[in-house]
């Protein structure tokens, strides 16, 4: 779980280092220059050629919350922080509900395999694969009827079912990873299962529930066609907002555009730093491991 | 696991364990070894048959009606396979289809390719490498519907940062100075998509093969610099064999994903020009939320399901044989 996955063959030298950095600044480039405009004036972010050196500002942060939205008129709340929150709020609470049904599932799946073990897991798989689009016409349907739509409950209880089978699959390899004979040195002591998971195979999986934690609140945060049908406005996410900003008739204010998208994704790319021992597993939800 | 108490010895535990839990009634029957499995995956099984297999299975009867989810109370008109006749007979459904396909066969190839090439570079260790990696990591991790915005502001017609370049580039080489516009016409919008997709998706395909790059034994290309083999014949011959695999996973996984493809599309051109970067998502999230044909939509998602359903399986397929490949 250490190194292995960016393990490299050979050694290139600071030769190598320079190309790759070429490349790489090149290939961040777009996220880059979005984070740049964001700490621009109106006339910098405008100007051609594009100025990379810049007296930066915070106008457009704070635009974000509070802006002028009649000419004339006081600056007023653009409702921003309730949809941060409600993204935070929505992304961790199913995330953590997914994760309890999905551990306990992942762990018998592991441990106890039922006739039908891998019937069950390419089902799961399935689920996840499919095109939500075609879920979330009958859900539509469903939430009007039941009156869930635009509520936390209703998106909270999707999104669970959303993030379930990549937690089940996650978590599963991580279990699948582990040395048994510790398991079965314990259970030869005496210890009951209970004790068995709780003391020996959970404390071992701590980092890798963390790592599926933090992966499926990124994807929960991420998500576009669920929130953008199902949220009300009260409910609304970020990304839905976000797009709802530029279809404004206001036209495109690119330094307020490129705030809320650097608000947006700096929280996912320094994540992605502090997770990227899992990144391969994660982006395969766990069928392949290492 | 550093407990205080003793460990008890293996006779008392032997003596102890089995009919010390003889607890009676239905707990006991409920928490029996043999119900160990079943009992733990049963909540993850209720949860999606719930919120995924239950409503599956009512759009698949939505499927037979008339119905606009627009108007709940009234009720569904029986149309048998009407649904299904009309859109294979719908000339706009196939050409959703094609511009789906032309943006699958154009993203997935260049993906390919630019991960390929990403591994490769990143395939030695060299100072810093770890940091510059995260650099080229990072899209893949970020929202679709960001994308779209993203390059939705560098594709703008007057002040994007492409149209800008080529417009510049194209005056210092011809010295005609005239606007340059991305998502004027079918071709450029496509190509446009298909240049945002990639660059959001090729870092995949980078982690995947750099992960069959590293699983080669090295004592391959030590007996090879023994026999002295052409770089092309150790590529040929002991690298290509270890990435294959890798590299149909990420083909299909890759294939499945963009036949999904909405987002980026929705956001970044919203079908247009006219509807010729119009995916088959896009299209059956029109007619399911705009038109509310939501019935025919429900059809229209059954095929498309039948069509990832043939891709999953042979994704599935392709894991289970690299399992078997390399022993895992």
């Amino acid at each position: 779980m250490s190194k292995r996955q960016f393990r490299a063959i050979g050694t290139g030298g600071w030769g190598r280092t320079l190309g790759a950095a070429v490349i790489s600044l090149i290939y961040f480039f777009p996220v880059l220059f979005i984070i740049l405009t964001a700490f621009k004036t109106r006339q910098d972010a405008l100007s051609w050629p594009v100025k990379f050196v810049f007296a930066p500002t915070l106008s457009n942060f704070v635009s974000v919350f509070y802006r002028v939205s009649v000419e004339g008129g006081d600056a007023e709340a653009t409702g921003f922080g309730l949809y941060f929150f409600n993204s935070m709020f929505i992304g961790g609470t199913s995330v953590l509900l997914a994760l309890i049904i999905g551990t306990a599932a992942a762990y018998g799946f592991s441990r106890f395999p039922l006739r039908g073990n891998e019937t069950y897991l390419f089902m799961i798989l399935t689920t996840r694969m499919m095109p939500p689009i075609i879920a979330i016409i009958p859900i539509f349907v469903l939430f009007r009827i039941f009156g869930l739509s635009g509520t936390y409950v209703g998106i909270i209880a999707l999104y669970t079912a959303f993030n379930l089978p990549f937690s089940i699959w996650m978590v599963k390899s991580f279990f699948d990873d582990l040395d048994r004979d510790i398991e079965d040195a314990a259970r030869m002591d005496g210890s009951g299962e209970w004790r068995v998971f709780k003391k020996i195979c959970l404390p071992q999986v701590y980092a890798g529930l963390a790592a599926t934690f933090v992966f499926a609140v990124i994807l929960t945060w991420n998500e576009f066609v669920f929130a953008l049908l199902l949220s009300g406005t009260q409910t609304r996410t970020v990304p839905v907002q976000i797009v709802r900003t530029i279809g404004g008739s206001m036209g495109v204010d690119w330094g307020l555009l490129s705030a809320l998208e650097t608000l947006f994704i700096i929280p996912v790319v320094l994540v992605t730093f502090a997770l990227q021992n899992q990144l391969l597993r994660g982006v395969t939800f766990g069928t392949i491991r290492r | 696991m550093t407990s205080s108490t003793p460990l008890p010895t293996p006779q008392a535990a032997i003596a102890a364990a089995p009919p010390a839990r003889g607890a009676r009634g239905f707990l006991g029957w409920l928490l029996a070894p043999e119900r160990r499995g079943p009992l733990l995956i049963t909540p993850a099984i209720v949860t999606l048959v719930l919120v995924n297999i239950f409503p599956l299975l009512w759009s698949y009867g939505l499927s037979f009606f008339s119905y606009n989810a627009k108007y709940i109370n009234r009720p569904p008109r029986w149309n048998g396979l009407g649904n299904y006749a009309d859109l294979f007979t719908d000339p706009e459904v196939w050409g959703r289809f094609q511009n789906t396909a032309v943006i699958v066969l154009g993203s997935v190839a260049l993906q390919l390719v630019v991960g390929f090439l990403l591994a490769l570079l990143f395939a030695k260790e060299f100072p810093l490498r770890r940091y510059l990696l995260m650099l080229v990591l990072a899209p893949m991790m970020l929202s679709l519907s960001a994308v779209g915005v993203f390059f939705r502001l560098f594709y703008e017609p007057t002040f994007g940062f492409i149209p800008r370049s080529v417009q510049t580039v194209h005056y210092w080489l011809t010295g005609v100075d005239e606007p340059f516009v991305i998502l004027d016409t079918p071709v450029k919008a496509t190509l446009a998509i298909i240049f945002a997709d990639a660059w959001m998706w090729s870092p995949f395909v980078m982690l995947l093969v750099l992960a069959g790059l590293v699983s080669v034994p090295k004592y391959l290309y030590e007996a090879a610099e023994i026999d002295r083999a052409s770089a092309w014949r150790r590529f040929s011959t002991i690298t290509f064999p270890y990435i294959r695999s890798l590299l149909l996973l990420a083909l299909l996984f890759r294939t499945i994903e963009t036949f999904k493809i909405f987002d980026v599309p929705y956001v970044l051109t919203e079908g247009g020009p006219g509807t010729s970067t119009e995916t088959i998502s896009v299209y059956l999230f029109r007619v399911a939320f705009n038109y509310f044909r939501t019935g025919s939509a429900s059809a229209l998602g059954y095929i498309v399901l039948f069509g990832v359903i043939v891709l999953t399986s042979l994704y599935l397929y392709a894991i289970q044989f690299r399992g078997r490949a390399s022993g895992e």
